[in-house]
């Protein structure tokens, strides 16, 4: 049995992180929570930018997906900042949160009297959440209870050979362990997909896999236009990648070889899932990072050959660099140097074996490098529609 | 001595990591079981872009990781330096299929 130190929360869960989060239900409160966050330690916020003037599809979506971030184990006091008229379910909000057990305030722009007086108003309320969720203490738990969220952005051709193989080294090592592992870009699945349908546990199985690859390579065709430049991106094809196919070919490589269990819609949580499954997701850093943070990972194992430095307010994330060169001239950003294999100068295994105890100690409260800088500001919710 | 690694028998491409790679550079590819090969680079390739272990006719598919990553768009020979200006992506290709723009 492997553990680590985590905050035991009253649904079950386990937390890496004990932050505040300030969730506002609409942009137009964005402002506010961020004049909040300022003020008050141990506050983060998800400055997104929906929830209002959206079809009822995605309005539906954009309350799921700040539920699911509230519910995170990362999280141990939410603090929701609503203006009072927008389209997302602000009530629901509230009480699918609270129905947690953990610490929920909530607050009305419009109802206080506008900004100055909601920022106030707001700052009292953090105030208290903060010094509430301040004396909870980290208790041993299960490793099995954690869950890995999985990215490559600002890929390269390092990536496939050197970055993402470690990371599908740590995948596997966690799923035998019995822990959850969560990977997604679908775009980049694109040419791959029948390798990713051959590990399925069952047909239906792999047909959610052929059917998310098809939704999404229907909807980059349906501008009439070659997908290159938008993917692969100007970075990747600067960096040696040529076709989608082979970007995607080199971006599975990071899920590892165990079975695939199912598809996630983009706002569902593991909920208790365990083994290795797929969230559909695009590949844009801000959406994926926010659909992996609402499954409940505590952390994310982020693989880059270009340089990519940004994380996500609560969750952790992980970078690393298959590229030797990129990591000599962004250390500050890059937790961990995969290049040496590109190199020759350590194996797979051997920066794997690296990459799992570091993951133990950011799951134990050491921070990223981008969670030290704070670098984890833009993030966003993926909607289907059209803003209306 | 330059290297090029070579992922998979099948394939029919190579990656090279090394800088200032020039044209008449001599490469040594290596593939998993450090089996060797030598060829001679017809043209400028930057760190970590392909080079052709074969020659690989208009419209055949080019293999990485032993799957296809594209066709080739004009005829390539061994040697040359292999990109989007004669790979072609098969895939969300919009643009072949007509849409809505």
């Amino acid at each position: 049995m492997m553990e680590f130190y985590g905050y035991h929360r009253p649904d079950g869960q386990v937390g890496a992180r004990n932050h505040v989060a300030i969730i506002p239900s609409v942009v137009c409160a964005n402002d506010v929570a961020q004049a909040i966050e300022r003020q008050v330690q141990g506050c983060v916020g998800y400055y997104h930018h929906q929830g209002c003037c959206q079809l009822p599809p995605d309005l539906q979506r954009v309350t799921d997906t700040l539920i699911a971030l509230g519910l995170s184990p990362n999280v141990g006091a939410v603090l929701i900042v609503s203006l009072g008229c927008e389209g997302t379910d602000h009530k629901r909000l509230y009480e699918t949160i609270a129905a947690s057990g953990k610490p929920v305030e909530q607050i009305y722009i419009q109802q206080l009297g506008g900004a100055s007086r909601a920022i106030q108003a707001g700052i009292d309320r953090a105030q208290k959440l903060a010094i509430a969720i301040s004396g909870y203490r980290r208790e041993p738990a299960d490793l099995s209870q954690i869950t890995m969220a999985i990215k490559c952005g600002g890929s390269d051709t390092t990536s496939g050979m050197a970055s993402n193989c470690v990371i599908g080294y740590i995948a596997d090592k966690l799923v035998d362990l019995g822990a959850s592992v969560v990977f997604g870009e679908t775009t980049e699945f694109i040419g791959a997909e029948h390798i990713l349908a051959r590990r399925a546990v069952s047909e239906a199985v792999a047909g959610d896999i052929y059917r998310i690859v098809n939704e999404m390579e229907t909807r980059a065709k349906s501008l009439g236009c070659d997908m290159r430049e938008g993917q692969p991106t100007p970075g990747n094809i600067a960096g040696g990648l040529s076709s989608i196919e082979e970007k995607s070919l080199g971006a599975i490589v990071k899920s590892g070889t165990r079975p695939i269990q199912g598809v996630l819609g983009y706002t569902e949580r593991m909920d208790g899932r365990k083994g290795l499954w797929i969230k559909d997701t695009p590949g844009r850093e801000p959406e994926i990072l926010t659909g992996m943070a609402a499954t409940g990972a505590q952390f994310m194992m982020f693989s880059t050959g270009r340089g990519a430095p940004q994380g996500f307010p609560t969750m952790p994330v992980i970078k690393v660099c298959g590229n030797p060169h990129t990591y000599e001239r962004m250390q500050h950003d890059m937790d961990l140097n995969a290049g040496r294999i590109i190199t020759g100068e350590a194996s797979i295994a051997e920066v794997g074996e690296e990459a799992f105890a570091l993951l133990l100690e950011v799951l134990n409260g050491r921070m990223t490098k981008n969670e030290a800088i704070g670098y984890f500001g833009s993030i966003d919710i993926f909607t289907m529609g059209p803003v209306i | 001595m330059i290297l090029a690694l070579k992922v998979h028998d099948r394939d029919n491409v190579a990656t090279l990591f090394a800088d200032a790679v020039q044209a008449g550079s001599e490469v040594e590819v290596r593939d998993k079981e450090g089996r060797q090969d030598h060829l001679t680079v017809h043209a400028d390739i930057p760190y970590g872009h392909k080079v052709a272990l074969a020659d690989i006719p208009k419209g055949a598919e080019i293999y990485k990781y032993g799957e296809s990553i594209g066709a080739a768009s004009v005829d390539i020979r061994r040697g040359d330096y292999v990109h989007v200006h004669n790979l072609e992506s098969l895939r969300a290709r919009g643009d072949l299929e007509g849409g809505s723009r």
